[in-house]
């Protein structure tokens, strides 16, 4: 492998790239060109189409329009080993090698071309050459199970040149690395690229990282282009404006009435938890919901927005600290959510809150079934009042105007927002002390975007407490009275949304306090 | 979104539809939970029709044979209904857990467990009145199965153990455990050639009921399987069980106590499947030995997957599989087949009943959703 000649960075340009998913556009006539040899970094916030873009270029997704060039020439990829027998790799967020088997074993079995009898002694010497030419030195004898996060990532780079990748997509490369490693694999990358081996595609968040190593840059939002440049030509602000659009923070002129100093229903007090993989720590100090108030939580995805969601919701138990709900501590049993009437609504209703097979009438029990009329106090009854069941299953479809065939259908025939609706019809009908709210429209068509925040917005009207936790800055900056930025687990920043400012948000979301 | 964008079409199809939907959607459904099974069932024994075929023998002459075996007399009736008893309890054992969304295969240890809990608790109790001691027998059986079952359950629940295999092997750990205990502390002196626990004594022995003239483990049996019903679909204990098989998340989000449930089906199932190990020793054998573990366990999961899981259900599939049980000895003597005839039917039918999972809700005839999405998008496409 060695005595090939050096393989030439290749350069690849999208023209007119488009992908629908139904009637929302994913990704709308986007034209980038990345020169070979450059290192170029995609920025954009949480569905801004940045994966869907790369996906289109690896074949993963057939574009509804427009086409690839790979050095000049248009190619029709179809699928990602189309991809790869064209050079162009990707490097997943999450790691896909075979944790049972050794680096070497990784890499051979990776390969299009593997034999049905591999010959190890051959392979472990066209191995060490090919190793001779990398930036990363790696022990590949060792199971990848044992390696650190850092030396699995670098496996995962040295994984796409032994394919021969002279385009490399990076997908949020530093998101499992500290940042040493982060500095080191950069920097070898951006060496690589500088000496025209190798072209790469950065999807990042991070501001920093972008300055440091990338020399052009694109910016997306909402599925289109609309920004980019040379690196040194655009200031953050730059970036973050482009990022977050011209965005005025709107009068919301559905908020009634001003959040009540005097109640405070949730506090959370030197919170410290852990998701069951044990990566991803959260340390919350001091955080605070009084009545009448939505407190927003932004940040970029895998933050511990989702660990501290598990913890409020009962799901993962805190380590150390305290969840206080209306003054006395809160675990998120269904008598404690009951009586303290707080309600957990979250992300993906579906794959969360439903039972997908379950009748709609059935999940909408699922909060009230066992209640003694409408007295939350009294013990759960003990006989299931199935007719009582179908009255008010019929009664919230109708209120909340959820489509569905009828109240008997399994709730998996619904489509998302009607699902959202029925998730919403039946936690929202009776009075709410407290609500915790996961990025709620996910996924969801404008209409109802709308009638959802309508709903989460008039709950607060009527005295709730309400956490929302979103990814969408939008939804925080539309719904929330104060905003509080959640990075790497902390909380990071604080503003009254009033006096709100997208791009410093932005700036705090990326890591940059 | 396809629904949301024609309401008002879909709203004035709405008066005319409603008046007849409601009861046909209902049907269509009760007919696919019913439709599905049978129609399973029928390919099942088509396929074992061309295995014998295959071995040169009738088909029809075998129908004739489990029909006389199994059903066609009243000796022959008795016979099935005497080995459907324990298929029920065993079934239970499948179907409650089942609710929750395990897969619990470990019936057969529980039952042996339970009948040597019943005969190693009676020698001490000799002399007692009956209507104390038989309770005790029960409840001891009852108490060994729970426990073993329901540590299955905690398995899963708490330190996340595959509740099929751990069942299986605790299944194996159990009837091992009780060949060790027939053979060497609760033997019998007496008991020669086949190594059996002390006699319960005939004070303590359950007698058939009246006009059926089949021990009351039938009668208990239909009775556990009504009261498994009505505990799963008519409480709130179960209606929180079945959501927490529907999906786990939802249940923790809703603070239900998955743990606990969890735990309290599967004891509740061990303890059936151990009731029905008392009644082979209260009711059939007299003692506890190595018959105990006769493979009811493992039908009892074919009868619960043909039952769909459905206690009521688990009563007819019973005393099908019983009658066809009931008729293997006959099989065997005049068509020249092996005893392991039968397994392979069993095994046939477990196939493809587990293939038929697979087929719900993709009928339209059964599926009242596929109805109207055809008129929304007929509407949908009428406003576009």
């Amino acid at each position: 492998m060695s005595d090939t000649p050096t393989p030439r960075a290749l350069g690849v340009e999208t023209i007119g790239m488009t992908k629908r998913f139904g009637a929302f556009a994913a990704l709308e006539d986007v034209s980038m060109k990345i020169e070979a040899g450059g290192f170029h970094a995609l920025l954009g916030e949480n569905g801004a189409g940045k994966s869907t873009f790369v996906k289109c270029v690896m074949g993963f997704y057939a574009p509804t329009a427009g086409s690839v060039l790979v050095d000049g020439r248009e190619v029709e990829i179809t699928n990602p080993k189309g991809a790869q027998g064209r050079g162009l790799g990707m490097v997943y967020q999450h790691f896909t090698l075979v944790p049972s088997l050794t680096g070497a074993e990784n890499l051979v079995i990776s390969r299009a071309d593997a034999p049905a009898i591999l010959d190890w002694k051959a392979e472990r010497a066209a191995l060490a050459a090919f190793m001779e030419g990398m930036p990363f030195r790696l022990n590949l004898d060792r199971p990848v199970a044992e390696l650190a996060a850092g030396e699995k990532q670098k496996l995962e780079i040295v994984k796409q040149l032994y394919l021969k990748a002279r385009f490399l997509i990076l997908d949020e490369p530093t998101s499992v690395l500290t940042p040493d490693e982060a500095e080191e694999v950069l920097g070898l990358l951006r060496a690589m690229a500088d000496r025209g081996d190798l072209t790469v595609l950065m999807i990042s968040h991070k501001f920093r990282e972008v300055e440091t190593f990338a020399r052009t840059l694109s910016v997306l939002r909402r599925g289109r282009l609309v920004g980019g440049g040379a690196v040194g030509a655009l200031s953050r602000a730059d970036m973050a404006a482009m990022m977050i659009g011209e965005r005025v923070v709107r009068p919301i002129a559905a908020r009634v009435g001003e959040p009540d100093p005097a109640r405070e229903i949730l506090r959370v007090v030197d919170l410290d938890a852990t998701d069951a993989s044990g990566l991803r720590r959260i340390a919350i100090p001091d955080l605070r919901v009084r009545a009448r108030e939505i407190v927003g939580i932004a940040g970029v995805s895998g933050n511990g927005q989702k660990e501290l969601a598990d913890v409020l919701g009962g799901r993962i138990r805190a380590a150390g600290g305290r969840v206080v709900v209306a003054d006395e501590p809160y675990t998120g049993t269904r008598a404690q959510s009951r009586a303290r009437r707080v309600r957990f609504i979250p992300e993906e209703p579906l794959r969360e809150a439903c039972a997908p097979r379950m009748s709609v009438a059935e999940n909408l029990a699922f909060r009230a079934f066992d209640r003694r009329g409408d007295d939350p106090s009294g013990p759960p009854t003990f006989w299931l009042d199935r007719r009582a069941m179908t009255r008010r299953a019929k009664d919230l479809i109708e209120r909340f105007k959820v489509k569905t065939a009828s109240s008997e259908a399994p709730i998996a025939t619904l489509s998302g927002g009607n699902v959202q609706r029925a998730v919403l019809a039946r936690e929202l009908t009776d009075p709410v002390d407290l609500l915790i709210v996961v990025n709620p429209c996910f996924g969801l068509d404008f209409a109802a975007v709308a009638e959802i925040r309508t709903r989460i917005v008039t709950a607060r009207n009527e005295g709730a407490a309400v956490l929302l936790i979103s990814e969408d800055l939008d939804e925080i900056l539309e719904l929330s009275d104060r905003i509080v930025v959640m990075s790497e687990g902390r909380l990071v920043y604080e503003t009254a949304a009033a006096s709100a400012e997208a791009g410093t948000i932005g700036r705090h979301m990326a890591g940059h306090h | 979104m396809v629904a949301d964008a024609a309401p008002s079409k879909l709203a004035a199809d709405r008066p005319r539809a409603l008046t007849s939907l409601p009861l046909r959607a209902w049907l269509a459904r009760r007919l696919e939970a019913l439709a599905i099974p049978v129609g399973a069932a029928l390919v099942g024994f088509l396929l074992f029709g061309l295995f014998l075929i295959a071995l040169g023998k009738s088909p029809l002459q075998l129908i004739d044979i489990v029909w006389r075996g199994g059903f066609g007399s009243p000796f022959a009736l008795g016979n099935s209904l005497q080995r459907a008893a324990p298929l029920l309890f065993a079934a239970l054992c499948v179907a409650l857990p089942a609710r929750l969304g395990l897969v619990v295969i470990g019936g057969e240890g529980a039952i042996v467990l339970g009948g040597l809990a019943a005969a190693a608790i009676a020698p001490p109790l000799a002399g007692w009145p009956a209507p104390l001691a038989i309770p005790l027998m029960a409840g001891a059986a009852a108490l060994a199965g729970a426990v073993w079952i329901g540590a299955v359950g905690w398995l899963q629940a708490y330190r996340n153990v595959n509740a099929t295999i751990a069942s299986l092997l605790m299944s194996s750990i159990a009837i091992a455990l009780a060949n060790h205990l027939i053979e060497g502390a609760l033997r019998d002196p007496a008991s020669l050639n086949k190594p059996s626990t002390l006699p319960v004594g005939d004070a303590f022995m359950l007698g058939p009921m009246p006009v059926i003239g089949v021990h009351w483990g039938l009668g208990c049996g239909v009775l556990a399987c009504v009261i498994a019903y009505l505990l799963m679909d008519r409480t709130t204990l179960g209606f929180a069980a079945r959501i927490a098989g529907g999906n786990v998340k939802a249940a923790q989000i809703q603070g239900l106590p998955v743990g606990r449930l969890i735990v309290g089906f599967t004891a509740l199932g061990g303890a059936f499947a151990a009731l029905a190990g008392y009644f082979e020793v209260a009711a059939v054998q007299g003692n506890a030995n190595g018959t105990l573990a006769a493979g009811y366990g493992y039908t009892g999961i074919l009868v619960a997957f043909l039952a769909r899981q459905n206690p009521l259900a688990i009563m007819p599939v019973a005393f099908l599989l019983g009658g066809i049980e009931a008729s293997s000895g006959l099989i065997q003597r005049r068509m020249q087949l092996p005893d392991a005839t039968v397994l392979v039917l069993e095994g046939l039918l477990f196939l493809v009943v587990l293939l038929s999972e697979t087929l719900y809700g993709r009928f339209k005839p059964f599926n009242p959703h596929l109805w109207t999405e055809k008129r929304e998008a007929a509407a949908a496409g009428g406003a576009a």
